[in-house]
């Protein structure tokens, strides 16, 4: 396996593998099989090209660095790790995150963040559509735009969105709970705008601060979503939303 | 004056006359909606007669075919799933599993019902939408672990401790239809694992959150080997529709394992009109499903589970005998573990049924503890009592089919081929492209009718 130590490695361990020469089989291998205490804690990654399923299933407190774009499901399932992309990200970015931390220094594709039950999402760029569908805990700060769709089904977490949010967002949303600075194109079915009171203002700031950009922006020009509950029982009242 | 002897005193009447369009069931589902304004929505399969194994019979040995004697030659029944790709596929020792079902639309002691009968007789149970219960784990010698659009309970941890993960496309009950569990079952810890209000009406995404076709299906594939290091056999389950080319692109798609379920498979609930109009029968499935295995040369390469309808060996034979490697059973299994017995014929009558056709399962009002949520009707179930009816019932249809195969001179139940059947029907005949009983015609077969 081409997996080297450096040289000049910090007294934590840093490994660095490039991805033009390893197998990308060989990498997850390796990354599975490290123990909890293992000083192997800085891994660098190089040439992703774009490939799938990087640093999928983690469940060790070590640091991924990648540098480069990513294909689909970065990350995806990942406990504990923590994930930085210094590049754009496919499809399913931290799909299904238990915890631990996924930041896309670039832009995301679509369902950034989907079915994810916790840890904390970072997007610098602008997310697709469905960013956070069907969410179940996670907490997911993007700094541009998010795609159409987004918070689709979203269950839990928090969705907090610098620029602005693409049509239908939050549509048959469940208990997440959605923060958005810009504009709406509109909202999705049984999704509506809430008030925006102190323990909300506090939130928000609680995951502004998690990814770092506490006091870059004003908490007062963000708004709050959440579900109308109109949708939780079947009614025939309710039939065009279905 | 005009003589009235001869006429009757009365005008004679013609009978009355029940539509056979608008029979009493549609005049009562009619009257049902008017006054709810909501569909119907029940669980099981679809109810109507539609062409299934029954239109099928196996000639059995004659001059030219020699069968083995019973109980003394030996006709082997164990499967092997997943060698396609899978370091650790999993090996049933009968070609017959259980299919998905959660816990939430099954209580806690059919579940663990389930897991036993099935490992007494090794072979695998399925969890469903809402995630693994320990129970469940604990009882199952080997589970297959479903990968579904809500990813209710979907975690890495369950994943990894799965003997096999089926990608959940679809369900023959309602292919391209999403789950529902309505609020009377959504306890306390039935929300928990799912993450959801306590009493809502559950609804289930009908579309995976993160991929949509073939081509994203394989990259969801690989990342599932990547996160399980290639060790889990992955299935892919779809809703009979157009089995010929999802078969073919669940194989292009990387599947290790291909279920198809045709529409008289179960569901734990779905609209009525959904169940009973949407998808093909399990009869009209499997020749296709087999057909693009063959075509893509991965017949037997990778496995073909059928399921929908299974009720006895018979059944499981035909099913084989088509081409597939396995069966997989749902409500049957249900049934052998206690529903719809008319042991509780009172209470289903209270609740405005009959024992045997009680199907309102999603509201968790099951008299025997099968279909519900409530402590009290679940405690009526004993698991070990359950679960024993079960291996039972599962080594019957064993034994059954292993008569069959036996009658057809097959010394393991994969043997059994086509050639070992023939049709009552034209209908059963050009699903299955099996001859005409009493003659050499195949619908379709060469250009012909």
């Amino acid at each position: 396996m081409n997996l080297s130590l450096k040289p000049s490695a910090s007294a934590e361990g840093e490994t660095f593998v490039d991805l033009a020469h390893t197998p990308l089989r060989e990498l997850n291998s390796a990354l599975h099989k490290l123990a909890a205490d293992t000083n192997q804690t800085l891994w660098k990654i190089a040439n992703p090209a774009g490939r799938h399923a990087i640093a999928a299933g983690l469940d060790v407190p070590v640091t991924i660095e990648i540098d480069g774009p990513v294909g689909y499901y970065c990350a995806g399932m990942n406990k504990q790790a923590s994930v930085i992309v210094h590049g754009n990200a496919g499809v399913g970015v931290a799909e299904n995150m238990m915890s631990g931390l996924i930041h896309v220094k670039g832009d995301a594709s679509q369902a950034a963040g989907a079915t994810a039950h916790g840890g904390l999402l970072v997007i610098d760029g602008n997310a697709s559509a469905r960013c956070g569908i069907s969410m179940k805990g996670i907490d997911i700060v993007v700094k541009g735009s998010i795609g159409h769709m987004s918070a689709f089904m979203a269950q839990a977490g928090t969705l907090t969105v610098l620029g602005d949010a693409g049509e239908a967002l939050g549509d048959s949303l469940y208990e997440a709970k959605l923060f958005v600075r810009g504009s709406v194109a509109s909202l999705g079915a049984d999704c509506i705008e809430k008030e925006m009171r102190e323990e909300h203002r506090a939130l928000l700031a609680s995951k502004l601060e998690a990814a770092g950009i506490l006091g870059e922006v004003d908490i007062s020009e963000f708004r709050r979503y959440g579900s109308a509950r109109t949708l939780y029982h079947f009614h025939v009242d309710n039939v065009s939303s279905y | 004056m005009t003589d009235h002897s001869n006429t009757p005193r009365t005008t004679p009447h013609t009978l009355p006359r029940a539509s056979a369009t608008f029979d009493d069931y549609t005049l009562s589902e009619i009257r049902r909606a008017a006054a709810t304004g909501i569909y119907d929505i029940r669980g099981g399969g679809a109810k109507r007669r539609v062409p299934h194994f029954d239109d099928l019979l196996f000639l059995g040995a004659s001059m030219s075919r020699y069968p083995l004697e019973g109980y003394r030659e030996k006709c082997s029944t164990e499967v092997l799933l997943g060698t396609r790709f899978a370091k650790k596929p999993i090996s049933l020792k009968i070609p017959i599993t259980i299919a998905g079902m959660s816990f939430g639309s099954l209580s806690a002691n059919a579940k663990e019902a389930l897991g036993r009968g099935a490992s007494a007789m090794g072979t695998s149970t399925t969890t469903g939408d809402g995630g693994m219960t320990n129970e469940e784990r604990g009882h199952s010698t080997q589970l297959v672990y479903q990968y579904l659009p809500s990813r209710y309970g979907m975690n890495p941890d369950d994943l990894k401790r799965a003997d096999a993960i089926e990608v959940v496309v679809g369900q023959g009950a309602k292919p391209g239809g999403g789950g529902m569990l309505l609020g009377q079952k959504i306890t306390e810890r039935v929300a928990g694992m799912r993450t959801l209000p306590v009493g809502i009406d559950q609804r289930s995404a009908c579309r995976h959150p993160d991929w949509t076709g073939p081509d994203d299906l394989e990259i969801k594939i690989e990342e599932l080997r990547e996160i399980t290091d290639w060790e889990k056999p992955i299935y892919v389950k779809v809703g009979a529709a157009r089995p010929y080319y999802d078969t073919a692109l669940a194989v292009k798609s990387g599947a290790d394992v291909v279920v198809v379920d045709g529409m008289q498979g179960g569901t734990a609930a779905t609209q009525e009109i959904f169940i009973e109009h949407v998808g093909i029968p399990t009869l009209a499935a499997v020749r296709q499903a087999v057909k693009a295995l063959q075509d893509l040369g991965m017949h037997r390469k990778v496995q073909l589970i059928v399921s929908g309808g299974i009720r006895n060996g018979a059944d499981v034979a035909k099913a084989l005998a088509l081409g597939a490697d396995a069966v997989a059973i749902g409500t049957a299994a249900l049934v052998a573990l206690g529903d719809n017995d008319p042991h509780y014929a009172a209470e289903y009558e209270a609740l405005g049924t009959r024992a045997g056709a009680y199907d309102d399962w999603h509201e968790g009002r099951d008299p025997a503890g099968i279909t519900t949520q409530d402590p009290a009707l679940m405690a009526r179930l004993d698991p070990i009592a359950a679960g024993r009816r079960l291996a039972n019932y599962l080594a019957v249809l064993t034994l059954e089919c292993q008569t069959i195969a036996r009658a057809c001179g097959k010394s393991h139940v994969h043997n059994l081929e086509p050639e070992d059947l023939v049709a009552l029907t034209i209908e059963a005949a050009a699903m299955a492209n099996v001859p005409l009983a009493g003659t050499d015609w195949i619908p379709g077969r060469n250009g012909g009718f």
